[in-house]
């Protein structure tokens, strides 16, 4: 058993009394808190309420979609009616439908992408924090260099030269350019957390680095992981939509951004079409509304002068 | 002088690196994009010389010679500016085509950058300082309500409405058709006509990171001792937040104000191509459309060498406002 120091954290030191508790239940317990903590905050209240509005549209979206997604047997170009809430596309396929299917490619690539970014992001700033010196340097070094690199334009250059022009490439370009914020946030924690008296303690008694990393380190990051977690999903939804929209994504797959591209690429907003961009346009910033409002909750969490009085 | 020494170490190694990776990623990729960048190069109907054929060749891969003998002809290329010939332009070499379009970047987004993170502030800084109250929420909710816009959805809404419905803005481009660009009043007025949209949804959407950056800083700010002591000694409370709290809280917003900057060239892609503007980001994706992998390649190193620049221009100088920093 860890020695529970006085310094820790309240999520470390709940995680570390209730040893006698089995590991699902007691992160199933974690879990609980966490959420009750961000409800009682108004704006991520708002936020995780949306996020869960996605959720279930993106879980039963079979049954609440009118018709099939991808059939094409539609009159092309209608504006909203009784039949198509809110028109067809130029393939005459229903947009409806389409939004409603298409949340899950939004929810896989923003959720995807933005557990990548940040298991990366925990990945490198834990080593480069804890090993200082020449694996620091070089950690450092290749965060900084990945901070600097225009975010956007790089993605569109990787996809360019891809040419693959698949949701999950999307995910992937997202992903492995999205970590670098979150790795410079963990790495100077996990040097600070490093010299706590905490940790030298559990190294004293004896502890394997991995257990220290894990069991004392880690769960004083956890806010630091969901902030990193929210923004780099947020970024990710948007730079998504952006790739999606210049065609980048796979045209012919169900997504909000398709909708966009094919919008744009038939004028839709010249031909009066303009549900069919300001549709899906404010699916994508309801989405990243709720992942920006739910970070609020957490930034008061972990900073008290923040929270609402 | 070692900070600024170690500074300049740095700089030249992230220089040096980000430079390499240029290199590197062309010859990473799956397939070949020299036979990419050839057959277009030959659909293109022009004449393939073989200088064309070397230029692209040195950017992106030799297929005969070693990986190092690439390397030291992509470097000495860099070094003399020679970036070969793009395609998507007929008879325009690579860095003519980045010379004409740079400025219209850099006015539009650099104009940009500057409006949003004065008014950005400003508004952070009231907000902060009379937070709870409903121009708080107000300047908070809104502008955490726009940021979470794709730039380009905004700015497809802005055309839709103020440009095609109610005609009070231009649909497309950065000047009249026809006009050509020289410095006389009536041109820069066009020109300023037709950056009006694309400013304001570059202005609208980054508006955020600086009210929140600087709310957030002044809450914690006010929260100092010496806010209190202030305080105590009955100093007027406009006195303290604009003397005490707003300066003090100020720093870590002007370090973000030169990465922005920093981020300039490569800031606006999309933006650019909807509204039709002629500059880099229209550029770029002219060259994505066309596998124009010269011309991408150049202006990758373009936006990364301009924000390494930046940003070292940006330490130095915040080595000479803060002693503090010289330090560590």
């Amino acid at each position: 058993m860890a020695i529970v120091p006085p310094t820790m954290s309240p999520q470390g030191a709940s995680m570390t009394d209730s040893g006698a508790v089995r590991p699902s239940a007691r992160s199933l317990h974690f879990v609980a808190r966490a959420l009750g903590a961000l409800w009682s905050n108004r704006k991520s209240r708002v936020g995780l309420a949306i996020l869960a509005f996605f959720i279930l549209v993106a879980i039963f979206a079979p049954w609440l979609a009118p018709h099939s997604p991808t059939a094409t047997n539609f009159r092309p170009y209608q504006n909203p009616n009784s039949v198509n809430w809110l028109g067809t596309t130029g393939n005459g396929q229903d947009v409806l439908s389409q939004m409603i299917y298409g949340t899950r490619v939004s929810l896989l690539v923003g959720l995807g992408a933005g557990l990548l970014a940040t298991f990366l992001a925990l990945l490198i700033g834990l080593i480069a924090g804890f090993r200082p010196g020449v694996v620091d340097d070089v950690l450092s070094f290749t965060t900084n260099l990945a901070l600097v690199l225009p975010g956007l334009p790089l993605m569109i250059v990787i996809a360019a030269y891809l040419r693959s022009n698949s949701t999950w490439m999307i995910l992937l370009v997202i992903g492995f350019t999205g970590w670098a914020t979150g790795a410079r946030v963990m790495r100077s924690q996990t040097a600070t957390l490093r010299t706590r008296d905490f940790v030298t303690a559990a190294t004293f008694s004896g502890e394997r680095l991995f257990r220290i990393v894990f069991r004392e380190i880690l769960p004083n990051m956890v806010s630091l992981a969901a902030a990193s977690f929210f923004g780099a999903a947020t970024a990710a939804v948007i730079a998504a939509a952006s790739l999606e929209f210049l065609g980048m994504g796979n045209p012919n797959s169900v997504s909000w951004g398709s909708i966009l591209y094919w919008a744009e690429n038939d004028n839709a907003l010249l031909t009066g079409q303009w549900v069919l961009v300001l549709v899906p346009g404010m699916a994508i910033v309801m989405l990243a509304l709720s992942f920006i409002l739910i970070n609020f909750g957490i930034d008061a969490l972990s900073n008290p002068r923040l929270r609402e009085r | 002088m070692r900070y600024f020494l170690r500074k300049l170490a740095m700089f030249a190694l992230t220089l040096w690196a980000a430079v390499t990776l240029n290199f590197i990623i062309p010859r990473l990729m799956p397939g070949s994009p020299v036979q990419a960048a050839l057959s277009r190069l030959a659909g293109t109907g022009q004449t393939v010389t073989e200088a064309m054929k070397r230029a692209v060749e040195i950017q992106l891969g030799l297929p005969h010679t070693s990986l190092w003998a690439q390397y030291g002809d992509y470097l000495i290329g860099i070094m003399h500016l020679r970036f070969g010939m793009t395609y998507s332009i007929t008879d325009v070499s690579v860095t003519r085509a980045i010379l004409a379009a740079a400025p219209w970047t850099i006015v539009l987004v650099g104009t940009s950058t500057v409006i949003a993170f004065v008014i950005g502030t400003l508004l952070g800084v009231y907000a902060g300082w009379r937070r709870q109250t409903k121009v708080d929420s107000a300047v908070t909710i809104g502008s955490t309500f726009f940021s979470a816009f794709p730039p380009f959805f905004l700015g497809l809404l802005l055309l839709y409405f103020l440009g095609f419905k109610y005609h009070m803005f231009p649909l497309t481009g950065g000047y009249t058709p026809g006009a050509v660009p020289h410095l006389t009043l009536s041109f820069l007025g066009d020109a300023v006509y037709h950056s009006i949209l694309p400013a304001v949804t570059l202005v609208v959407t980054s508006l955020a990171g600086w009210v929140l950056g600087m709310r957030n800083n002044m809450i914690n700010t006010l929260g100092e001792d010496y806010v209190l002591f202030a305080e105590a000694n009955g100093l007027r409370d406009r006195t303290i937040a604009l003397l005490y709290v707003a300066r003090n809280a100020l720093l870590p917003n002007v370090t973000g104000f030169g990465l922005a900057l920093g981020a300039v060239i490569g800031g606006s892609v999309l933006v650019e191509s909807i509204f039709g503007y002629p500059g880099i980001g229209s550029l770029l994706l002219l060259a994505v459309n066309n596998r124009d992998y010269p011309l991408m390649q150049a202006i990758f190193l373009l936006i990364t060498v301009s924000m390494l620049v930046t940003i070292f221009v940006v330490d130095l100088l915040y080595g000479l406002l803060d002693p503090r920093v010289r330090g560590t």
